[in-house]
C-alpha cells in the first residue's frame, strides 16, 4: 500500500516577533529615550544618552540566550563583553581610531562605548560610486577620492593589526567615516560637497575581535574585507591594490602578512569535504 | 513517476523507493527500509567491514524494498545511488550495486549527493519553503542557506564534525553503538545535572569540535580516576551523565549560534534541522528557543529521515532526473569529497 508521508508538525511555529527587552539601564530617565540602531545575532546597539545629557553613546547589549543553559550563557556573555572592552581599550591606547570605552558591566551584559558621528564606508561608497555612475563618468578616471580612501582604510587596518588586534569581521559596514576634526583639516576639505569620501576611518563592532600577532590571522582578516569589497562593491574591486599598499607601509611585518595573503586566497575559506 | 534510492555513505545502507504522483501532490514514501552496521563498544565502524556488510546486504534490501513497495522493476523511472561524500569503501560498494542493478533492468542512473539529498527530503516533509539549514551528522557539520542555484555553505566545523564528536566519546565511556551512539549519549544526558565547564569554539559562522572532544575526554579520565570526584559549587557527585549532559549543552550552543547568525545574515526566520544528529530532542528543542525569540519557526524530521536512508536519495534523484539530470554509466563513480555547493540546483527558483 501506498503511505503517503505526513508532514510533522513544526516543533515552533510562533508568528508574533517578541521584542527583545530593554536592558535595565536603559529603563532609567535619561534626556532622550533609548534609540534602538541596529540588532544583529547576538547583540543589539541602542543609542542612548543615559551617561550625560550632553554625550550620547552606544550602548552595546548582549540579551541572554534562552536556549543555553544559564550558566554557560553567564560565562560567554561575560567572556565576551570583557574581551571586547580590552580591545577597544587597547587599541584606543595605541592611538588606532576605535571608539572609547566609557562604562560596562559584564554581568548584565552591557558595553557602554563613544557614538562616533559619521556614516558607514558601506553607504558612503555605494553613494559615491552611484553618483558616478549618474554623471557619467569613466571608470578608472577621477578615482584620486576613492584611491585615497581605500588609502585611508589600508592604514587604519595596518595600525590595528601593528598593535597585536585582529578584528575578525572586517566588513565595510564595519567601516565608519568621521567627519575630520574641526581645525584639523589634514589638507583634506569637504566643501565642494564631492567629500563624500572624506573623513577619518574608524574601526567599529569588535564582537569578533582577539588579540593576535599571527601573521595568518592578519591575512584572514584582510581576505574577509577583499571579499566583502567583491561582493558589496564590485566596481570599487579594482582599486583593492591602494589599500594593500598603504597596507603595507603601515606596520613593520606588514609585507609578511601580505604574502600570507596570497595563500590565503589560493585556499580561500573553502575546504575539501571529507566524508 | 517512481524512483529507488541507494544509499550507503557511511555505516546504513539505506533503500528508498518514492513516488512523485504529479506537479503540486507530495511525494509518496512507497518503502523506506535500512540495515546498520554496528561496531562493539569502544570502537568505531571501519570502512572495510562496512563495505562488507553493505555488499552482503545489498540484494536482500533491494527485494524487500521491491516487495514493501509492491512494484515490479518495470515502474522504476530510475536508479539513484550516493556519489559522495562519505567513507570510500562503503560508497563503492553501492556504487558497483547501482551499476549492477541500472544494467540488469535497463535503467539510467542518478548520482546524488548525500547532503542535498537530506535537505531535499527534509523540505519536501516538512513543508518548509526557503530554511536555514543546519545539517548535522556524523560526517558533516554545515550551516547551509539556498542563493542563486546553490546551497550555499555559510558555516562549518573547521576539524571533526559534532556527530563524530559525539561517537568518538561514546567510545571513550565504551556506551553502546546500537542503534547510536549519539542516541545512547542523549538517554544519559537526560540523567545529568552538573555543567562543567568545556571549551566554546565559535569563530565567526564556523566552529570547531576537536578541542572539546581532547577536554572532554580528559574529564572522563579524571572521573574513572577518581569515582567520589564532586562539584565544588552545588557538592554534587559527578557522573558521567554529567560529561555527557555537558558535552551537549555546550556543542548544541554552539550549533545554535552559528545557525542564528546565519539567519540574521540572510534574513530568514525558518531552520530546518536535517541529519542524524538533528534527530536529537534537545538539540530541537534549543533550536526551538532560539526561533521563538526570532519570531520563526523549527522544522526538523523523525529518525526516518534524518538518519542516513534510502528515500532521500530517491527523492533528490528523481527531482533532478525530471530536470533531466543524468548519470552516464561510465561516469558513475563515487567520491568521498563531494561539497554542497558544488551541486547545480535547477530545479529550484
Amino acid at each position: 500500500m501506498e503511505t503517503p508521508t505526513v508532514p510533522p508538525e513544526p516543533i515552533v511555529s510562533q508568528t508574533s516577533s517578541t521584542p527583545a527587552n530593554l536592558p535595565q539601564i536603559l529603563t532609567y530617565p535619561s534626556k532622550t529615550p533609548p534609540q534602538l540602531i541596529t540588532q544583529g545575532a547576538e547583540a543589539l546597539l541602542y543609542k542612548s544618552t543615559y551617561l550625560l545629557p550632553t554625550l550620547p553613546c552606544a550602548l552595546k547589549y548582549r540579551p541572554s540566550k534562552p536556549y543555553r543553559h544559564p550558566i554557560l550563557d553567564v560565562r560567554l556573555t561575560k567572556h565576551r563583553i570583557l574581551a571586547e572592552a580590552r580591545v577597544l581599550v587597547k587599541c584606543r591606547k595605541e592611538g588606532v581610531p576605535v571608539p572609547a570605552v566609557y562604562a560596562l558591566d559584564e554581568s548584565k551584559g552591557w558595553l557602554c562605548i563613544e557614538w562616533i558621528e559619521g556614516e558607514v564606508v558601506r553607504i558612503r561608497l555605494n553613494e559615491w560610486l552611484r553618483r558616478r555612475k549618474e554623471a557619467g563618468t569613466e571608470e578608472g578616471s577621477e578615482e584620486e577620492e576613492l584611491v585615497d580612501l581605500m588609502g585611508r582604510i589600508g592604514s587604519a587596518v595596518g595600525k590595528m593589526h601593528g598593535v597585536g588586534i585582529v578584528h575578525g569581521d572586517l566588513t565595510t559596514s564595519n567601516l565608519m567615516l568621521r567627519p575630520w576634526a574641526k581645525g584639523v583639516m589634514n589638507g583634506h576639505s569637504s566643501e565642494d560637497g564631492k567629500g563624500i569620501l572624506e573623513g577619518e576611518i574608524v574601526l567599529i563592532d569588535f564582537g569578533l575581535a582577539s588579540q593576535s600577532t599571527a601573521d595568518e590571522d592578519r591575512a584572514v582578516d584582510l581576505y574577509v574585507l577583499e571579499r566583502a569589497f567583491g561582493s558589496t562593491h564590485p566596481r570599487a574591486e579594482s582599486l583593492l591594490k591602494e589599500m594593500l599598499t598603504a597596507y603595507g607601509k603601515s606596520f613593520k611585518g606588514a609585507n609578511v602578512v601580505l604574502k600570507k595573503l596570497e595563500d590565503v586566497r589560493m585556499r580561500g575559506r573553502k575546504r575539501s569535504m571529507l566524508g | 513517476m517512481i524512483a529507488i534510492g541507494l544509499e550507503g555513505s557511511a555505516n546504513k545502507l539505506g533503500v528508498g523507493i518514492i513516488s512523485h504522483p504529479g506537479p503540486g501532490k507530495p511525494a509518496q514514501v512507497l518503502s523506506n527500509i535500512r540495515d546498520t552496521f554496528n561496531a562493539p563498544p569502544g570502537e568505531g565502524f571501519l570502512p572495510k567491514d562496512t563495505a562488507k556488510h553493505h555488499r552482503s546486504w545489498f540484494v536482500r534490501l533491494v527485494k524487500q524494498a521491491m516487495i514493501e513497495a509492491k512494484v515490479s522493476t518495470r515502474d522504476i523511472d530510475c536508479i539513484c545511488y550516493t556519489k559522495g561524500p562519505g567513507m570510500g569503501a562503503p560508497l563503492q560498494s553501492v556504487a558497483v550495486g547501482a551499476r549492477m542493478l541500472s544494467l540488469l533492468w535497463e535503467k539510467e542512473l542518478v548520482g546524488v549527493n548525500h547532503c542535498v539529498g537530506h535537505i531535499e527530503m527534509g523540505r519536501e516533509i516538512t513543508g518548509a519553503h526557503n530554511p536555514v539549514v543546519l545539517y548535522v551528522s556524523g560526517g558533516n557539520t554545515q550551516v547551509i542557506a539556498y542563493a542563486e542555484q546553490r546551497y550555499r555553505i555559510f558555516g562549518e566545523a573547521l576539524d571533526i564534525a559534532v556527530g563524530n564528536c559525539l561517537d568518538r566519546f561514546a567510545r571513550t565511556l565504551e556506551i553502546s553503538n546500537d542503534p547510536a551512539p549519539g542516541y545512547n549519549i542523549e538517554q544519559l544526558a537526560k540523567k545529568g545535572k552538573v555543567l562543567l565547564d568545556l571549551p566554546y569554539a565559535v569563530k565567526g559562522m564556523d566552529c570547531s569540535f576537536s578541542g572539546i572532544l581532547a577536554c572532554i575526554d580528559i574529564l572522563a579520565a579524571d572521573l574513572k580516576a577518581n569515582p567520589n570526584w564532586r562539584d565544588p559549587i552545588t557538592n554534587e557527585v559527578i557522573t558521567t551523565a554529567d560529561l555527557c549532559f555537558s558535552l551537549q549543552e555546550t556543542v548544541y550552543a554552539m550549533l545554535v549560534e552559528i545557525t542564528e547568525r546565519a539567519m540574521a545574515h540572510v534574513g530568514s526566520s525558518q531552520v530546518l534541522i536535517v541529519g542524524g544528529v538533528g534527530s536529537n530532542e534537545r538539540l530541537q528543542q534549543m533550536m526551538g528557543l532560539m526561533a521563538r525569540d526570532r519570531g520563526g519557526s523549527v522544522f526538523a524530521t523523525d529518525e526516518r529521515f534524518c538518519i542516513d536512508n534510502g528515500i532521500m536519495i530517491a527523492h533528490a534523484g528523481l527531482v533532478a532526473y525530471k530536470t533531466g539530470f543524468r548519470t552516464p554509466l561510465e561516469e558513475s563513480t563515487c567520491t568521498q569529497r563531494f561539497r554542497t555547493d558544488e551541486v547545480f540546483v535547477n530545479w529550484r527558483d
